[in-house]
Order: structure tokens, then sequence, then C-alpha cells
């Protein structure tokens, strides 16, 4: 009886100290990395004349969703969701066509310059995009292409390219190499072994890797905001567009930010797993 | 083994990479080759009939200009401040999240969502937070009683820089945060059953075998964000545009506004071309470093 007592006691204790110790800290950090999206939709529900009106309010006496109805009958900020769509779905193709066979390639075969040419792709992954901007821009304009979609995709293969080789070859490794040989075995050539066997086992790192390479087509600004002007405008242009010389239209601007996470947010949650399991293999090993 | 001596030169993988290489040639070699030319070029783009070459002119201007110097030193400011808060920030969180507790997932989860951030929006969600009529802190700074008024966090040449820095903190700390979990789940748990055996505290648990069991993933995850730190520049641009003055000017933000706004591409290149230089030199020093540490058995 008696025994038992002290035990429930220390069972206690110990969960206090977890309260402490991990349940009150961990619970500040989450709080931390939500805030500013909570307090950005919150925002985005404010009718904007009620955003200048004295004294400070934490939630609007009648939250409204005319931010987000204006977002897309007064500045067609549908156009600029195509136009994202279009230059990340185009970016994520063309980078998976390339790289897909490359990074095979490099996971399956030992060729003469092998090792120079993967480290190659890391090292390009270092250098800054101002290193790679004027003469981007300087072509662009010299074969016809500012201010076009095929601009942006060409441009945003500099950072797909060395990202997607390194992490599908990481991908490909993890892959038995048995399979392969066992499909040669059974008839297929070497197109067919990486066609109808190897690919299909390597779907969920080929599409986790596209749909981070979409994700970062989609967010991408610096290269957008000197390649391209009123024709095409993604949406990072659309919302910087919207900060005024002197008033900011903080109602639409946050119902717009809103509006561009959510999509990505929710498409991560989807590769977390995969993407992250890419991310640290290399590092955790090394 | 013979078939392999035979065929010396297969030319399958080369098939398979030369989309990927050609690519990479026209899109990153040439450039970056351009840009080294550009360099050492007057090459203003509205001055058509002024383009030629000037030798170092470029990096001898660098060397006298004191946005130059500004820029340079801001940069050191931003990798040290936002690299030691990510980093501070990320394993404390890794730590709290290597435990065994039931909402695990969803913090997990949900630490990251900072991460996936676009970095237009990260820029301005702060830049709203910050604001000097309506944003929160100054509310919640005001009410807590450490502000008597609102204050103009951005457009203050004092305190410009370092609310950028804290921006940044809130979108990269969960890059180390994972990073650092993964390490500390691939440490043996029998490493601390045999130090418990032998009466470790907990503090001698963490010097003695979970810092050294780290090293690998601290020495990866360091240089890959010092890297991308160094070289970030789009969050600064949208907060501030590099202002008030130049207190938020970094070398990148410095290049691109010599690029986009004044068109001067010969001086935005040489600019570009110092920084990757930088990179470079720290990139082999840190390496070089750690190869040493290695040889001598500290790591």
């Amino acid at each position: 009886m008696r025994k038992e007592r002290i035990r429930k006691g220390r069972m206690k204790q110990r969960t206090l100290r977890r309260i402490f110790t991990l349940h009150i800290p961990l619970l500040l950090i989450v709080g931390f990395a939500l805030a500013p999206y909570v307090w950005t939709f919150i925002t985005s529900l404010t009718p904007e004349e009620d955003l200048y009106l004295a004294g400070f309010r934490y939630f609007p006496s009648n939250p409204t969703g005319t931010n987000y109805q204006r977002l897309f009958s007064r500045i067609d900020y549908g156009r600029n969701i195509l136009d994202s769509l279009i230059v990340a779905s185009c970016t994520m193709l063309l980078g998976l066509s390339i790289t897909v066979p490359a990074s095979y390639s490099f996971s399956r075969h030992r060729f003469r310059g092998r090792t120079v040419l993967l480290a190659q792709f890391l090292v390009i992954n270092m250098f800054p995009v101002v290193l790679l901007l004027v003469p981007l821009f300087i072509l662009m304009r010299i074969l016809g292409l500012m201010d076009t979609h095929l601009s942006l995709i060409i441009a945003y293969s500099t950072f797909t390219i060395p990202f997607s080789t390194w992490m599908l070859t990481g991908f490909f490794n993890a892959i038995p190499r048995e399979l392969d040989e066992a499909a040669q075995i059974d008839g297929c050539n070497r197109f067919t072994t990486l066609l109808r066997v190897v690919l299909p086992v390597a779907l969920p790192g080929i599409s986790a890797t596209g749909i981070y390479v979409f994700i970062t087509a989609w967010n991408e600004f610096i290269y957008a905001a000197i390649l391209t002007g009123s024709n095409v405008r993604t949406i990072p242009i659309a919302l910087q567009n919207m900060i005024g010389e002197f008033k900011i239209a903080w109602g639409l601007l946050t119902a717009g930010g809103v509006v561009s996470a959510v999509p990505v947010i929710i498409l991560f949650f989807f590769i977390q797993r995969q993407l992250i399991h890419g991310m640290t293999a290399g590092a955790v090993k090394g | 083994m013979m078939q392999k001596s035979m065929k010396r030169w297969d030319l399958f993988p080369y098939l398979l990479l030369s989309p990927a290489m050609l690519v990479t040639i026209l899109v990153i070699f040439y450039p970056i080759v351009r840009t080294f030319t550009y360099s050492f070029m007057q090459y203003i783009l509205w001055k058509p009939k002024e383009i030629r070459f000037i030798g170092f002119g470029n990096y001898l201007k660098a060397l006298e200009d004191p946005v130059f110097w500004i820029s340079f030193q801001n940069t050191l400011i931003w990798i040290v401040g936002v690299i030691s808060l990510q980093l501070l920030l990320g394993f404390g969180t890794a730590l709290l999240l290597n435990q065994k507790f039931f909402w695990r997932g969803i913090a997990r989860s949900l630490v990251l969502i900072p991460w996936v951030t676009p970095s237009v929006i990260t820029a301005l969600m702060w830049r709203w937070m910050y604001d000097g009529n309506r944003g929160i802190i100054n509310d919640l700074l005001v009410r807590a009683g450490i502000l008597s008024s609102y204050f103009p966090w951005l457009a203050n040449d004092k305190t410009a820089l370092y609310a950028i820095i804290l921006a940044l903190m809130w979108q990269g700390f969960p890059f180390f945060a994972i990073m650092i979990l993964a390490g500390l789940q691939a440490i043996p748990e029998t490493l601390y059953e045999a130090a418990e055996v032998d009466g470790a505290s907990t503090w001698q648990k963490f010097t003695r075998i979970t810092l050294p069991m780290l090293v690998p993933v601290l020495f990866t995850s360091l240089m890959l964000r010092i890297i991308w730190v160094a070289n970030s520049l789009d969050i600064i641009y949208i907060m501030t545009g590099g202002g008030p003055g130049y207190a938020t000017h970094t070398l990148p933000v410095y290049s691109y506004i010599r690029a986009y706004k004044g068109m001067d591409f010969g001086y935005a290149s040489t600019i570009a071309v110092v920084l990757t230089l930088l990179i470079t030199l720290f990139v082999a020093m840190y390496v070089r470093k750690i190869l040493r540490m290695e040889d001598r058995g500290t790591v």
C-alpha cells in the first residue's frame, strides 16, 4: 500500500518534470513557428479600413472574406496563380526528365570522370544567384525570351538540376542492384530496365524530388523580378507589387500570402518523410 | 571482368548524362564565365557605347567603395547572427523532439512549417508584424511595458539588420532541427546504456556521447547553411530593399541592386565574383580544418 503510494508520487513528479522540461518548451517553439501564420490569417479576415482604426484589436469585430474576393476580382490573382502553375510544373517536368537519367547513370555505372562530374553538381549548388543573374538576363534579351514563361523555366533549371541530381542519386542508390540484374536476366535491355523496372520502384523518391522542385519554383522571387514584367507575373512578384510607395494594402497582401502558402504547405506534408530521409541520409552517414 | 576490360569506353552512362550536362554548361558554366568577363569590363546597360575592358578597374573601385565595405561587414554580422540563432534554436528543438511523447509526430510536422514558407511570404509576414503603426510586435512590447511607444524596427538603421536576422532565424531553424534530430536518432542506444552503468550524469552523457557523435552532422549542416545564408538575398530585399540607407546591404543585395536598379552589370559582376571567391575560400579552409582535426583524432 505504502510502496504503491510512493511509486505513484514519483510518477507524478516525473510527469510534472516532463511538463516543464519537454511539453511547455516545445509548445513555445511550435507557437513561435505558427504565430506569424496565425497573425497573417487573422489580418486577412479583417476589412482593410478596420486595420487603421484607433485602438489595437487582436480579432476583427466582423471577420469577412472581402480581401479574398478582391484578390480575384480586382487584381487578377487568378492569372498570377496560373502563371506560377505553368512555370512551376514545366520546371519540374523539364528538371525530372533531365536528371532522372543522369542520376540513374551516377548510381548504376562506374565510368571515367564520374566522381568529378558528381562533385561538380554539388559545387555549383553553392554558387550565389547573383553570379548567374546578369549573363542570364543578357542571354534572355538576345534570345527574345524576356517576360516569358520559358525564361523562368530555363533560369530555374540552374538550381533544380544540381539539387535533383543529388537527391535522385541517393534514392537510386537505395534500390538494390540485384533488381537491375534480375530484370536483365528476364530479357530487359538497359533502357527497358530503367523504364519498366527501376523507375516504378523509385517513384516515391522521384515524386518527392519533383514536388520539392515545384515548391522552389513556385516560391522563387529573384529571377522572376529581373526576367519577367507585365506579361508573365508569378505570385511572389504579384505580392511584392502590392507594396505601394507609401501605403501597403495589408488586408489584400495577407490574403494573397495565405492563398499562396497553403498549397505549398499541404504539398510538403505529402513528401516530408521522403525528402527528409533523402536530405539527412548523406549527412548522418558522412 | 573480361567484359569490363573489353569495352573500355562504354558510352551508355555518358548518353544518360548528356542532357543534364548540356543544360548545365549552357545555363551555369557559360554564365559563370561571362560574369567573370563582365567583372573586368565597364558595362552599364544604358551606356552601350562605353562598354569596354578596364582590367582590374572594378576591383580597385570596390576596394575604395565604402558601400562595398559596409556590405561586407553586414554580410559577416548577418551570417554569424543568423547561423548562431538558427543553430541554437534548432539544437534545442531537436533535443526536445528526440524524446518519446504522444504528440511528437504532430510537433515535428508543425515545426517544419517555417522552413517551407516561401521567402516572399516570410518577408511580408514579418514586415507586417514589425510594422511601425500596426505591428503586433510593437503592440505586445508596449503592453508588456518594455517599450513606451511604437518603434519602426525596419526603418531604423540600428535595428533593421537584426530585425531581419530574427525573421531568417524563424525561417531556417527547422533545417537544423531536422538534421540534428536525424543525427541524434542515429546514435546507438547501447552507448547511453553503457554510460548509465558507469554512473554518468545527464550532462556527461551529453558532452561525452551526444556532442562527439553529432560532429559529422553538425559539420555538414553548418557548411550548407552558411553558404546558403551568405548567398540569400530575397528576404532582405523584400523586407527593406537594402535600406534604410545602406543599413541592410549585404554583398548579394548590393550586387543585385547594382545590376537591377543601376543596370551596372560590370560592377555588379565584380561584387558577385568577390562574394563567390570569399565563399570558396571559406569552404576550402573549413574542409581543411575538419580534415586536420580528423587526422589528429580530435573528432
